[in-house]
């Protein structure tokens, strides 16, 4: 799978996304809910503005001195008994755990929720070496029984309602219970206790590594992470090499904006904080620790116009937020990250080649770059990503370099405006009726599919204008 | 006080009369209005599309036919919000940058100007109706206009205001985004469409009129009876 998901085209993938209405309910719904409780808890929190542009410096401070901190809290992490390996790539990411499971002849892995495991198929490559992997989140393992990708960041399986659930649970693992989301929960506990105490190895992701004393934490609502990091013998971090803050001073800023944005909850159930393999003094913990950190193509968003893009705390508010995503759901974007960081990080982190409508599936609304708890300028950078595919990709379909060309010479020559403020209305006659346009030619066509157009005004403003002063200005 | 009427290619060769209020307004209020006549396009379309090139030309043009004026003012959020971005793309180029700053800051959309500079909140419109406004997201959002249009619309006795629902939901124009991705598009603006007949509005109001034609052209083909209104026509509603 990988970051990207599959083959189908975009065209098709946002066509299914339209017809599939349990899923679009279940995500406008869920954006609904979301989108509310962050709206009271930015408000409970107070000074809103102040805390964003508090949380945008931390960010842009650690990611412009991203060596220095990775050089720290590898330190840090060595001190206390761990091994750290820096992945350049997914592959060298994927061999490294391989090789530790291996050499535990480890059986079965647990695994709390981590998208950079998704964005580099860990499982897949686990499997390979006939290691069994359990998806202790309880989304995570909805997905995992039914084989499907995540659509969303944060709530892996929010393109699934109750219903579903109950029905994927009854046929994989023969479950008889109702819909309600206390049973189901009841139900995958139970499920997943047994793999918890029988798991070899298990593997975490990463929301914040403090640099200053190599720990890592995590940020969850139903306490498994505590499990897979307390109970297993051996121990593995995989994180992006930007999920990295100074101190704890920072993370608690960070972590506040990120449990407020992504769930709208002033914190969550848990908060997992995890250092090294377990000292003399501590009653549980690893006796193996590994710690991933996973390039595959970050380093190379450093030190250009998308460095923003590093910033993001992964809290999806600008999913929630986006009504092309509410629309689509997060399997049209073909991506493992959704929505408009995914928009924005998939073209960069996987090429122009395989994502580059992501781009243009935004209408510039900005209620992404409104909802982001770090102030990354999204929409700005999907234009910055528009440029690059028109200017250095040469990708833009010739009708649109053509018709670009021509509007600049348009627009740039105040005759040719004019005489076409002039034509317009004749020139459209042949599709007008009653001052409408219900069936356009050329790019009017797939919006008057939909609804209709205005037809041009009998007289330009302009020629008004001109003719007011001649009868000597304000009558 | 002198202003130079910015009327946007829209507004220019689709709805004229959405300009020729927003002159009668300025003028009402004491303004000498002026109209450049070597105007064009603000440059959004080749802009939003990644044609920086292009786009430039048309802002080239837009700050030659500005040099002169002491304020400008257009009747849409977005394409004002497009004057307020120059200074960001001509940093560093010796010829425009200090032009495309000095356009930027004498620059306002029309609601934002009646109430922050001219300080008016009663505009003495006559108009009646239920009304829900649409805040289209380039005015709110990049331009930052949001209390302006519902004050003055507040303050016009006969308009009673109805709260349209999720007002912040794009209504899915942005401009070539409507073509490239129309099925999207179709989707959000009928999304859009419901809301407003939630509110049992008689009138829908905005200020851009790339949003109002957008919403405007579904309710029309779905048959529904909402009218669909610029606000500077209820603001120069008189008698
Ligand atoms: S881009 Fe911003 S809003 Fe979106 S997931 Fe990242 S931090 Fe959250």
């Amino acid at each position: 799978m990988g970051l990207k998901l599959n083959e189908s085209a975009y065209k098709e993938r946002v066509q299914k996304g339209i017809e599939d209405d349990f899923m679009r309910k279940a995500v406008s719904s869920a954006q609904g809910r979301f989108r509310t409780r962050k709206k009271i808890q930015e408000e409970a929190l107070g000074n809103w503005e102040d805390w964003r542009r508090l949380g945008e410096e931390i960010r842009k401070h650690t990611v412009e001195n991203l060596d220095y901190y990775l050089q720290q809290l590898s330190d840090q992490v060595s001190k206390r008994g761990g091994n750290v390996f820096f992945a350049s790539t997914a592959e060298e990411a994927n061999e490294y755990i391989q090789n530790v499971i291996q050499k535990k002849k480890a059986k079965k892995v647990v695994k709390s929720k981590s998208m950079v495991t998704e964005e580099i198929s860990l499982n897949r490559a686990l499997e390979q070496i006939g290691a069994e992997v359990v998806e202790s989140d309880l989304g995570e393992w909805i997905l995992q029984l039914d084989e499907e990708p995540p659509s969303h960041i944060v709530a892996p399986a929010l393109h699934k309602d109750r219903e579903k659930i109950r029905e994927t649970f009854a046929e994989k693992r023969g479950y008889t219970g109702t819909d309600t989301p206390e049973e189901l929960a009841a139900f995958a506990r139970s499920q997943l206790r047994k793999d918890f105490l029988s798991a070899d190895v298990g593997i975490t992701g990463c929301n914040f590594a403090i640099a200053e004393s190599g720990t890592i934490t995590l940020v969850t609502n139903e306490g498994n992470a505590e499990m897979v990091t307390a109970l297993p013998d051996t121990l593995i971090t995989v994180m992006g090499m930007e999920r990295i803050v100074p101190t704890w001073e920072e993370m608690e800023v960070l972590v506040s904006l990120l449990t407020r944005s992504a769930v709208g909850q002033k914190l969550t159930s848990y908060i997992t904080a995890y250092t090294g393999v377990r000292s003399e003094d501590e009653i549980d913990g690893p006796n193996e620790y590994h710690l991933v950190i996973v390039d595959n193509g970050r380093s190379n968003i450093l030190g250009t116009e998308f460095q923003a893009a590093l910033h993001c705390i992964r809290c999806a508010a600008c999913i929630n937020a986006c009504p092309v995503y509410r629309h689509v759901g997060g399997h049209a974007y073909n991506s493992i990250y959704p929505g408009p960081i995914g928009a924005v990080l998939s073209p960069l982190l996987g090429g122009y080649d395989d994502f580059k409508e992501l781009p243009y599936a935004s209408s510039l609304c900005g209620a992404c770059t409104e909802a982001c708890p770090v102030k990354i300028p999204l929409h700005e950078l999907l234009i910055k990503h528009r440029q690059i595919i028109v200017e250095k990709e040469k990708a833009a379909p010739l009708t649109e370099k053509i018709g670009m060309k021509g509007y600049a010479k348009w627009a740039s020559s105040p005759a040719a405006y004019q005489l076409s403020t002039k034509m317009a209305r004749l020139a459209l006659s042949p599709w007008t009726n009653d001052d409408t346009i219900e069936n356009g030619p050329g790019p009017l066509k797939e919006w008057t599919n939909s609804r209709n157009f205005p037809a041009p005004s009998k007289q330009s403003f302009r020629t008004w204008f001109k003719e007011r002063e001649k009868r000597g200005g304000a009558s | 006080m002198r202003v130079s009427i910015f009327i946007t290619c829209l507004c220019d060769i689709f709805s004229p009369h959405v300009g020729k209020h927003t002159v009668e307004i300025l003028e009402r209020f004491g303004c000498e209005v002026d109209f450049p006549e070597l105007q064009t396009c603000c440059g959004q379309p080749a802009y939003n599309s990644g044609f920086f090139k292009e786009s430039k030309e048309a802002m080239k043009q837009m700050m030659r036919a500005f040099k002169d004026s002491e304020y400008v003012v257009g009747p849409s959020g977005s394409c004002v919000g497009m004057l307020k971005e120059y200074p960001n793309l001509f940093k560093g180029d010796p010829e425009w940058e200090e032009e495309a700053r000095k356009l930027a800051d004498k620059s306002y959309e029309l609601t934002q100007f009646l109430v922050d500079v001219l300080k008016i909140v009663d505009v003495g419109s006559t108009f009646k109706g239920k009304v829900t406004y649409h805040p289209s997201c380039h005015m709110t959002r990049l331009l930052g206009v949001n209390e302006a249009p519902i004050t003055l619309l507040k303050h016009i006795d006969g308009v009673e205001l109805i709260e349209l629902p999720v007002k912040e939901d794009c209504c899915g124009f942005g401009g070539t985004f409507a073509v490239k991705n129309a099925a999207i598009s179709e989707e959000m603006v009928t999304e859009k469409s419901q809301h407003v007949t939630e509110t049992k509005a008689e009138y829908l109001v905005g200020g851009d009129m790339g949003c109002l034609f957008n919403i405007g052209g579904k309710m029309q083909r779905e048959g529904k009876k909402v009218e669909v209104v610029h606000i500077a026509e209820i603001l120069n509603t008189i008698g």
